[in-house]
Order: C-alpha cells, then sequence, then structure tokens
C-alpha cells in the first residue's frame, strides 16, 4: 500500500516545528507502524536527510516508549501502544498525520519525541512505599482481598507512556497519577504513605505544569493499558480524606 | 467546583418548584413568593431566609466562577489553544457535547443570569410590561417570542452543563469508584439535565402557547 505522512518536524527543544509532507510507497499491511518509520528513516537516510527522530524499545507493548498522536488519536486507531499498531488499521492512499504528545509539561526534544521526566519527579514524590529490605515476607502476612488485588493490579499495568496527558482536553496527568495512587492505595503495603502519597504526587502534578482534571474520560479511551477512570474517583477520595485530616 | 456547583443545583431544583406553582394560578404563584420573604418568621426577620439564600447563592457562584477561571488558565497553559496541527479528531474520541461546551455554555449561562435578574427581579427592562404581581410580569414576558427564545437557548445550555457538571462534582467528591456506580450517577446526571430544562421550559412556552394567562 502507499500513504502519505504528514510528521512533525522540529531540529531541537527551541527550533520552530513544521509539518513535513513525506510519501511513503511500497508499505507492507503486516508491518508495525514503528516498523514503517523505520523504513521512512532508512529511505531519508539514504537519500541523505535527517531521519525522523521517534522513541522506542521494547516494540512488545510493555515499556511505554513509543507513542506518538496518530490522526489525533494517542497511539492511533487501535487501543495499544504504537509498536502494537499495525499498518493494516490503515487503507492504500491515506494521508496520516503524525505528531508528538503535546502538554507545557513534555516539551519536545526533537520531532516526535519528547521529555517525560514530569512523569518521574510525580512518582518520586509519593508513587512508592518505604519497606524493609532483607528476605521476601511470609506470603501470607499481608492477606488482599482478591477484588482488591484485581483493581490493583489493573492500576498497575500504567506503563506511563503519557497517552492520557496528549489526549486530555486540559494536559492533565490525572489518569497516570491516579494509576499509581490506586495501585498502591489498594494495598496493605501502601497503607502507611497512603495520605502523604496522594498529596505529594497532586502536589508534584500540579507543580509540573500538568492541567486540572475535569472528568471528561479522553484518558480512559485512549490508555492502551485500559486504565479505568475509577483510578481517578479513588484518587478524588484519597485526597479528600488526606485534605480533611490536615495533610500529615 | 463540585460544591458550588451542587449548591447551585440544590437551588436549580428549588426555583423550578417555585415557577411550576404558575400552573396553580395566579394567586398561589404570588402567595408562593411573597411566602418566600416570610420563610423563617418569627426567628428570621422578614425577608431574612431569602437573604440567607441570596448570600449562600452568591458565594457559590464566586467560588465557581473563580474555580472556573482558575481551571481553563491552567488548561491552557498546559493543553494551549492551538494543541494539534491536525484538523483530525478536533472533538476527542468519546467526550460528550456537553463537556465540550462546558466552557462556552458556563459563559452563556452567566450572561443569561444577570439578563434574567435584569427582567424578573430588578426589572430594568420589562418586555411586555412592568406589574408588582411576580405573576404578571412572568406572563406579560413570556408572551413575547424572542422573550421565550432567550429563555429556552440559555435552558438548553444549563442542560448540557448539568448534563457533565452534576457527574463530575460527584467525580470529584469521590463518589463512583465502581463502574456499576458510576453508571448510576451518569444515569441521575442525564435525568437531572432533562428534568430541568423542561421544568424550567414548561412555563414560559405555556405561556407563550395560552395555557398559562
Amino acid at each position: 500500500m502507499n500513504i502519505t505522512l504528514r510528521v512533525w518536524r522540529q531540529s531541537g527543544p527551541d527550533a520552530e516545528g513544521h509539518m513535513q509532507t513525506i510519501e511513503v510507497p511500497d508499505v507492507s499491511e503486516h508491518m508495525s507502524f514503528l516498523e514503517m518509520m523505520d523504513v521512512v528513516n532508512e529511505r531519508l537516510t539514504l537519500a541523505g536527510e535527517d531521519p525522523v527522530a521517534i522513541d522506542s524499545d521494547c516494540r512488545e507493548g510493555i515499556c511505554g516508549t513509543c507513542g506518538v498522536m496518530i490522526n489525533r488519536e494517542a497511539h492511533g486507531p487501535v487501543r495499544a501502544t504504537v509498536c502494537q499498531l499495525h499498518m493494516r488499521s490503515f487503507s492504500d492512499g491515506d494521508v496520516i498525520d503524525v505528531e508528538p504528545w503535546r502538554s507545557d509539561a513534555f516539551p519536545v526534544v526533537k520531532d516526535l519525541v519528547v521529555d517525560r521526566g514530569a512523569f518521574d519527579r510525580i512518582i518520586q514524590a509519593g508513587g512508592y512505599i518505604s519497606a524493609p529490605t532483607g528476605s521476601a515476607p511470609e506470603a501470607h502476612a499481608a492477606p488482599v482481598k482478591k477484588q482488591d488485588a484485581d483493581h490493583a493490579f489493573d492500576a498497575a499495568t500504567c506503563i506511563q507512556c503519557g497517552a492520557c496527558v496528549a489526549a486530555c482536553p486540559n494536559g492533565s496527568a490525572m489518569l497516570f497519577t491516579a494509576a499509581k495512587v490506586t495501585h498502591l492505595g489498594l494495598l496493605p503495603q501502601g497503607q502507611p504513605e497512603r495520605h502523604s502519597r496522594v498529596l505529594g504526587m497532586v502536589n508534584q502534578h500540579d507543580a509540573e505544569g500538568f492541567g486540572g482534571c475535569s472528568n471528561i474520560g479522553e484518558c480512559t479511551a485512549v490508555c492502551p493499558k485500559g486504565i479505568p477512570f475509577d483510578t481517578i474517583t479513588r484518587l478524588n477520595r484519597d485526597l479528600l480524606t488526606a485534605l480533611m485530616k490536615g495533610g500529615e | 467546583m463540585a460544591v458550588s456547583g451542587l449548591i447551585m443545583v440544590g437551588y436549580l431544583l428549588a426555583h423550578m418548584y417555585g415557577n411550576l406553582k404558575a400552573f396553580a394560578g395566579q394567586q398561589a404563584f404570588d402567595e408562593y413568593s411573597h411566602h418566600l420573604r416570610e420563610l423563617g418568621e418569627p426567628i428570621l426577620p422578614y425577608g431574612g431566609a431569602l437573604w440567607i439564600i441570596r448570600v449562600v447563592l452568591l458565594v457559590a457562584v464566586a467560588a465557581h466562577v473563580v474555580s472556573a477561571v482558575k481551571l481553563s488558565r491552567r488548561s491552557w497553559r498546559a493543553a494551549g489553544v492551538n494543541r494539534y496541527e491536525t484538523r483530525r479528531n478536533r472533538r476527542g474520541i468519546q467526550r460528550s457535547y456537553a463537556s465540550f461546551t462546558l466552557r462556552s455554555g458556563g459563559l452563556v449561562i452567566a450572561l443569561f443570569v444577570l439578563y434574567h435578574l435584569a427582567h424578573l427581579t430588578w426589572q430594568w427592562i420589562t418586555p411586555g410590561g412592568a406589574s408588582p404581581s411576580p405573576y404578571e410580569r412572568l406572563v406579560n414576558g413570556f408572551n413575547i417570542w424572542w422573550v421565550v427564545v432567550t429563555y429556552t437557548i440559555a435552558m438548553v445550555a444549563v442542560g448540557l452543563h448539568l448534563r457533565h457538571g452534576t457527574a463530575s462534582a460527584l467525580y470529584t467528591l469521590g463518589a463512583g469508584t465502581t463502574s456499576g456506580s458510576r453508571r448510576v450517577i451518569l444515569a441521575v446526571s442525564v435525568a437531572l439535565a432533562w428534568v430541568i430544562t423542561l421544568g424550567f421550559l414548561a412555563v414560559p412556552f405555556s405561556v407563550l402557547l395560552g395555557v398559562v394567562s
């Protein structure tokens, strides 16, 4: 199949960017979107041009490194990461618009690559538990209800890709923050720091320049891991409790 | 945003109940209107309860506007206005029209509230003629088609605002932690939006069509 890409090109963090049109003939429908980009970049390199910078790592949908807006849909038309999106999801002759995640807190490094360091700083602000190291604790020492374990695991599948931010009309990272708050808040190991965690993470979230959540739900519609909206309401509940307790 | 919004939802329901008294005739409507001023007597002075309601409402409106401005400014800084170059999917993937028009609709409602107060409370503008009787003011106003049109636009805006706002307020306060409870909350928001929009529009349209005169 033959497609036309319109790709965001930006040579550096402070450079002006623009959309570049690239004709891509002879694309196999079995290629993943990233493999198609590899072909594009090989051709650009052979022609002596600058290849399109795009992040990728595991290419099996679990690392959260790849991620771009495809026709203004985070990760494109399939609810999976860009590496798991195949060209058969498009048709011959399609014009495909590819842009980086856009948020004030995700500055563009080059072309389609953004700096998602803000997520790491939110995790550092509370997305952990403090546990003594040593031998593994006895497995039955802290029983966890099956329901809680399931919900916690659903939340723990977040791969920090940033699609929620890119899709959110407010540029909010609430789904990401809420996934971690829910994951740890549902488990016994997460209880001691439950309230300081939610306060620390939400404060850091706001300080990074992410917008406020207004419960629109675009994030859950594009999340490749299907993190449910419940995580956000659970975060709100924890936040309210923490604030009423005076914020520890 | 959530608490002030829910206070206003409560007020809207009470206001709608009062409006529907118009179907009980002029005497019932005017008596209800007068009774609002006697509410709580003799513990409260004449008009005391009404002033308490007004102050609470004014504080809620102020809090709602201040939060809305703060949220909007954060949102514009974080996401920008012309965020993506592509023209596709500008309305998002799944978001409701109500959430899309929340900000602009809120502005429409704010302007309408001023117009509405100037019309029926302060009587600065009196289409159809002024009157000391609230019932007559109502009938005089809603006999004019463009008055009904402006009120209809405003009530549709209120309905859309509530369609997203009620559920959103409850989520913000930590309700809806299961998909079942979220379905209930969403259904309640949609029902509330319809009830309030149709409930408020019943009176103006009845006047215009001559059912109430």
